[in-house]
């Protein structure tokens, strides 16, 4: 029971990355039909920001503060290259997706082979205070803080953008644009700064999802490779809750995550198969696509 | 001012409009004038260019060939965007709402898109702005008050049709574009939304109406256009309409 427990919390912390890295994929295919393939490399460049900010901070700086100044980074680089990418490379070839597609995966591709290039496969280790490394006993169970992190970063991304989506007016805008473009432009509305500000808001999002699965997940080690292997997780987590909708990213994530952690450790276990988390999730988006071609929250259209 | 029997400017006027994809022309050679406060019935069969002809206008499409006037003013060359700012206003065949947001959501952006005002974005809509305001009293100039916080998406065929009219009335367009605005609505339905229609008309807005429904358009239209594979068949009264040999043909015993 202690480990069941054990894998639901880290199930829900890498649920709560992996959100962070969907939902901004997921509004922009919804609103301006791109598959972002860049959005592995804002993730990594993220991580990369807050490591280079930490790289620059007094050695006395208190690490707490040294890893709120990374969060920040990490979501202002996110969105600063979202930015950069959108206004100089997407918005060009509006009206030529497959282009867009191509465009993305180039510069993800460039970047990563940039930064390969500058900084070696795995040699940075990004700074994250101790308590990280401790764990908290909740009851009988022993969870490791950096969990808590994770977790908490998702859950107030999550009612942040549902309350700009759901309470502001240029939230309203987006999610009309989500569901009819077409319309909202007959309306008189331009939906270009639409475009603008859900790339932004997806950058910022993924930057942090970056940052946080660097923290959390791979030991502090940074690789410029780790936004890419994020992204395909990112990706079956938007198909399985409906491209284009924040909650069916929010389930499917979590449900990923989840089902992640318990068949890695239980199939592990048993079967001795290391790679069955992933073997995991590939048959659970077949299935989904199977009996829910649109996702589990996707509207029929 | 302008005396009543001087000649007016039309609302909207098409000159030789002509569209073509690759070798294949959609639509070619449409004249049409439609005069302030009239409706113009556009039918035709399927794949006559009716909805060609509705994108073209509202400025989704480019035509490859003519002009396209708004009370006198070229606007071919303008984007959706920008007509939509001019007063033009559509519905889709499809579905022209937001189904997830409310139905106040829905004639609130409408209002707030024809004012200029997106801005203050991430300001919280209050119930008491302008924009509130006059999204209120288009859902109560249709009969939607009682729905406004309903999603869009959970009203009945009729009530989203009825919804289409108010966000034309709460965006303030003053040539409305309709694509079919009786499809799928019940019988019952018909007569209600056909009133709601005339009296848009009435109030001095310009309609364009592509329906099916021949009792509608004829009851509606001042001037009815029959469209046929791509080429302007006929175009004049009801009455004219109908009775010419043309459109007889082309119908083949149809009832019109």
């Amino acid at each position: 029971m202690t480990i069941f427990l054990s894998l639901t919390f880290a199930g829900l912390a890498l649920g709560a990355v992996y959100f962070l890295a969907a939902s901004g994929l997921s509004l922009i295919y919804g609103l301006m039909d791109i598959l972002n393939f860049a959005h592995g490399m804002f993730m990594t460049l993220g991580a990369y920001a807050g490591w280079d900010l930490a790289t620059h901070l007094p050695a006395s700086t208190p690490s707490a503060v040294t890893f709120a100044l990374e969060v920040l980074a990490a979501v202002a680089g996110g969105a600063l290259a979202a930015l950069l990418t959108e206004v100089v490379f997407i918005r060009p070839l509006y009206g030529k997706p497959l282009s867009q597609v191509l465009v993305t995966i180039g510069l993800d591709l460039a970047v990563v082979a940039l930064l390969l290039g500058g900084f070696g496969a795995n040699s940075l280790s990004l700074p994250v205070p101790l308590w990280f490394l401790e764990a908290t006993h909740v009851g009988s169970v022993l969870l490791p803080n950096a969990d808590f992190v994770a977790l908490v970063g998702g859950v107030v991304v999550l009612v942040a953008l549902e309350w700009f989506l759901r309470r502001t007016r240029f939230g309203i805008v987006i999610r009309a644009g989500v569901e009819n473009r077409e319309m909202v432009s007959a309306l008189g509305v331009d939906v270009g700064r639409a475009f603008t500000l859900v790339f932004v808001i997806g950058g910022a999002m993924a930057g942090l999802a970056g940052l946080l699965y660097t923290a959390v997940f791979t030991g502090d080690l940074l690789s410029p490779l780790q936004g890419d292997g994020l992204l395909i997780f990112a990706f079956i987590v938007v198909v399985i809750g409906g491209l284009g909708s924040i909650r069916g990213s929010a389930v499917a994530a979590v449900v990923v995550g989840l089902l992640q952690d318990y068949a890695n450790y239980y199939g592990g276990q048993h079967a001795g198969f290391s790679e069955i988390g992933n073997l995991s999730t590939v048959l659970l988006l077949a299935l989904v696509l199977e009996i829910r071609p649109r996702g589990l929250f996707g509207r029929a259209t | 001012m302008t005396a009543r029997d001087e000649p007016q400017t039309p609302a909207l006027t098409a000159r030789g409009l002509g569209f073509r994809v690759g070798g294949a022309q959609i639509l070619a050679d449409v004249d049409l004038e439609v005069p302030a406060g009239h409706c113009l019935g556009v039918i035709g069969p399927n794949g006559a260019g009716k909805s060609t002809l509705l994108n073209l206008l509202s400025g989704i499409l480019r035509p490859s060939a003519g002009t396209i006037e708004l009370a006198g003013r070229d606007v071919t060359a303008l984007g959706a965007v920008a007509r939509a700012r001019l007063g033009v206003g559509r519905t889709f065949q499809t579905s022209s709402l937001f189904p997830t947001l409310s139905v106040l959501e829905n004639a609130r952006l409408a209002a707030e898109a024809r004012h200029g005002t997106v801005r203050g974005f991430w300001h919280r809509p209050r119930a008491s702005d302008e924009a509130t305001r006059v999204a209120s009293e288009a859902l109560a100039a249709v009969g939607l008050g009682p729905l406004a916080a309903r999603p869009a998406g959970a009203l009945s065929h009729g009530d989203k049709r009825k919804l289409e009219l108010a966000i034309l009335i709460a965006s303030d367009a003053r040539t409305l574009l309709l694509d079919e605005p009786m499809a799928g609505v019940n019988t019952e339905n018909v007569e209600p939304l056909t009133d709601l229609i005339g009296g848009l008309a009435r109030q001095g807005r310009t309609v364009v109406l592509i329906e099916h429904h021949m009792s509608v358009v004829v009851g509606l239209a001042e001037t009815i256009a029959v469209l046929d594979s791509g080429r302007l068949l006929a175009h004049g009264t009801p009455d004219e309409v109908i009775a010419n040999d043309e459109v007889q043909r082309a119908y083949l015993g149809q009832a019109l």
